[in-house]
């Protein structure tokens, strides 16, 4: 094992109430009875159970495994907690780690940080608990670390999540977003915009029901086999907030390059069209949790298509456009109707139009 | 998807393009200067930018993009009243997602709520009655804007909080009439349009006989088009037509959608509910006279502006914007002085660049790609 063991066991403690209060974080008894009892239950004792102050990491081992770390953090804050094909657990858990994996890093190890407002349900911190460790699983890290904080009602939306993670770059793998050149392939693994018409579904505001489910999934595998099949891969980017059409003007911004892409190549699902055509929201820049955005080499783009489609993530993979010379940061699309229009980057929050 | 797919096919946008071509070259007009065609309303607006369709067409069409954002020509002291109005502790104010966007003279909506005002966004106002029946204990004010698209669901709801004896219930209604304007803008002495697109929805509800005028009087064709491109297509082939013909006709394209006579139990709930304004002021064009609707008397305790006593603020646009000119076409959006300097989607000082259907901010955000490109 590559974080440094303990040996002495202890008895884990219970919490027996049904709802948080301001003593479980008080750094106390019941503080502690709460993180032994949800997080420590379900993330696994061996690492966490002794509860010192930090997860040490033997660097030799690290070190066998790639030559650069990568290191990232991220904070949850979804409304809802739990939505149709995720909760906040998996969210965060997938997050980093995806945020590790389009850095080429294999994810190792993540910390989480929670903050509970009082009078959560105990049991919905376990349920979530657990979803963080089924996630963690899934996506080969361990979570090595943590913090738990417990504010007044109102000074938190239930609960926060943020978690940090580490990772190893292999030797030789180079991505970056300056690196899209003229000529260049723009890939995405699947169908966009799920995660975030799932989320804007379920807040109910909308009154629309829907089967979309959030795609949320931890896409280290994907980017692995992508990267041994294509080392050329120039640059990789998950489409969260601010969706395909954010990471696009990122590119074209970094690389001072342009990209056109095709409406009617860009995979939607035709629940996520009908959603968008209701509210007058654009696909485009709805966030996803699962899917990414691939630049490769002319060459490239039919093994990088064919790689990420012999992975169960990455079976929608396809090509939506290409990276031209032209003006500078600046996207366009071509429209299904034959037109051209210019991606831009999303102002603010995408609100739904009044007619 | 079905029935909509079809009314965006590439092909058929061809041969459309091909017929349009045709038949600009027949029209006199177009020799000396490009034929003006104004959309109306901000629906076929943002289609026009969505499918890039001004960029199909030949370059003796223009496309004036018309006062029809209800979201867009709000004044600012009607969004100051309304912020005034939710901030009151007891209120619980209710509207659409893209009117919390509009800048009052101090804050927007989007912003009181960050300042801890009780803003929530609904999809139907009888989502916000629906909010009042749970609240007992607070008032839920309805922020309701939109033109005849909108109205009915507006009177609607008030009838069955009138039904349900609702009393927390109220709307603030800020709803507008769309002929008035387009008669003040054929008014206009530099008005150079051609023709309209007629709106879609609106007519939907109050159908065609209502723009006769434009026609007997001004001697404009209008033809009422649909919101899918091949609908705007369309309806241009038919202005077209008909300048090449000579002729001045209200036409119907959308005629799967709008019925000649509007929607009579629509029609019904709007004249129960509301009467004219004696005016209402625009953001951008000012004050037009019986543009605007209020609640009837019958009705004043739906009435927040009654209710609540508002301050009724006026005030006027800044006087560097450009927004009347550009509304009329006498101006294109990027030949406004403050297009893109002071007036950006972020810190929009005009009516145009407020909404995603503003003129100004669909051509600050998805670019009229060639004309913008080539003048800008």
């Amino acid at each position: 094992m590559n974080v440094a063991s303990f040996t002495p066991r202890r008895r884990l403690g219970r919490v027996n109430v049904p709802t948080v209060t301001l003593a479980h974080g008080g750094g106390g008894k019941a503080m502690k009875d709460l993180i032994d009892d949800v997080f420590i239950e379900a993330f696994g004792h061996a690492i966490l159970a002794p509860l010192e102050d930090q997860a040490r990491f033997y660097l030799g081992t690290l070190g066998v495994q790639g030559d650069r770390l990568a290191f990232t953090t991220d904070s949850f804050v979804v409304h809802p907690l739990v939505f149709p094909g995720g909760d906040i657990g998996s969210l965060a858990v997938c997050g980093t780690v995806n945020d590790l994996a389009v850095g080429g890093a294999t994810p190792l190890y993540l910390s989480c940080a929670v903050i509970i407002e009082e009078g959560v349900a105990i049991d919905l911190l376990r349920q979530i608990a657990r979803s963080m460790a089924a996630a963690a699983q899934r996506a080969g890290v361990r979570i090595v670390t943590g913090d738990t904080k417990v504010v007044q009602k109102g000074a938190c939306d239930k609960l926060f999540i943020t978690t940090t993670g580490i990772g190893v770059i292999r030797e030789g793998i180079e991505l970056g977003v300056h690196k899209a050149r003229p000529g260049d392939a723009v890939l995405v693994n699947g169908l966009v915009g799920d995660h975030g018409a799932a989320i804007l579904c379920a807040r109910g505001d909308m009154a629309l029901e829907s089967p979309i489910e959030s795609d949320c999934a931890p896409l280290h595998g994907l980017i692995a086999e992508l990267l041994t099949a294509v080392p050329g891969v120039r640059f990789i980017r998950d489409a969260t907030r601010g969706g395909v059409a954010t990471v696009l003007n990122e590119i074209a911004e970094a690389s001072q390059v342009a990209i056109e892409i095709d409406e009617d190549k860009t995979p939607i699902r035709e629940q996520v069209k009908a959603f968008c055509e209701i509210l007058g929201l654009d696909p485009l820049y709805l966030a996803n949790e699962g899917k990414i955005v691939v630049i490769a080499p002319p060459q490239d783009a039919e093994a990088a298509l064919a790689a990420m489609r012999a992975h169960p993530l990455g079976l929608g993979a396809t090509m939506v456009g290409r990276v031209v010379a032209g003006d500078v940061a600046r996207v366009t699309m071509r429209t299904v109707f034959g037109g051209q229009r210019i991606v831009d980057m999303l102002i603010g929050e995408q609100l739904p139009r009044i007619c | 998807m079905r029935y909509l797919d079809e009314f965006r096919d590439r092909e058929k946008a061809r041969v459309l393009i091909r017929e349009i071509e045709g038949l600009v070259r027949t029209v006199d007009i177009a020799k000396k200067r490009p034929i003006q065609i104004m959309e109306v309303c901000g629906g076929h607006t943002h289609s026009i930018f969505r499918y890039g369709i001004q960029g199909m067409l030949p370059k003796e069409i223009e496309l004036v993009h018309g006062p029809g954002c209800p979201v867009c020509v709000l004044p600012m002291g009607r969004v100051d009243d309304c912020v005034a109005i939710a901030s009151r502790p007891e209120v619980i104010l209710t509207t659409f997602g893209d009117a919390m966007r509009v800048p009052g003279s101090k804050k927007s909506l989007l912003q009181a709520k960050a300042d801890g005002v009780d803003v929530r966004m609904v999809y139907s106002p009888m989502d916000a009655l629906a909010l009042a029946r749970k609240n007992p204990q607070r008032e839920v004010v309805f922020f309701a804007i939109g033109f005849e698209t909108t109205m009915p669901s507006t009177a609607l709801t008030i009838l069955q909080a009138e039904n349900d004896g609702i009393s927390n219930f109220s709307v603030f209604c800020n709803h507008i009439t769309i002929v008035p304007t387009i008669k003040a803008i054929l008014d206009s002495p530099d008005l150079h349009l051609d023709g309209f697109l007629g709106p879609g929805h609106v007519s939907m509800v109050i159908g065609t006989a209502p723009y006769q005028f434009i026609a007997s009087f001004y001697r404009r064709p209008m033809v009422v088009a649909g919101f899918e491109p091949l609908d705007i297509l369309q309806s241009i082939w038919m202005i077209l037509k008909q300048i090449k013909d000579g002729r001045a006709d209200i036409e119907n394209q959308y005629a799967r959608i709008v019925p000649d006579a509007g929607n009579s139990p629509a029609l019904k709930a709007l004249s129960r509910v509301y009467e004219l304004r004696e005016f209402f002021e625009w953001r951008g064009l000012g004050s037009i006279d019986h543009s605007g609707v209020k609640l009837r008397d019958a009705y004043a305790h739906f009435d927040a502006e009654r209710k609540f006593a508002i301050a009724n603020v006026k005030i006027a646009d800044p006087k560097s914007c450009q927004c009347g000119e550009v509304l009329k076409g006498v101006i294109k959006p990027w030949q406004c002085k403050v297009f893109g300097s002071a007036c950006t989607p972020e810190t929009p000082l005009g009516a145009l660049m407020v909404s995603s259907e503003g003129a100004c901010a669909a051509y600050y955000q998805y670019g009229g790609i060639k004309t913008h490109m080539v003048t800008a």
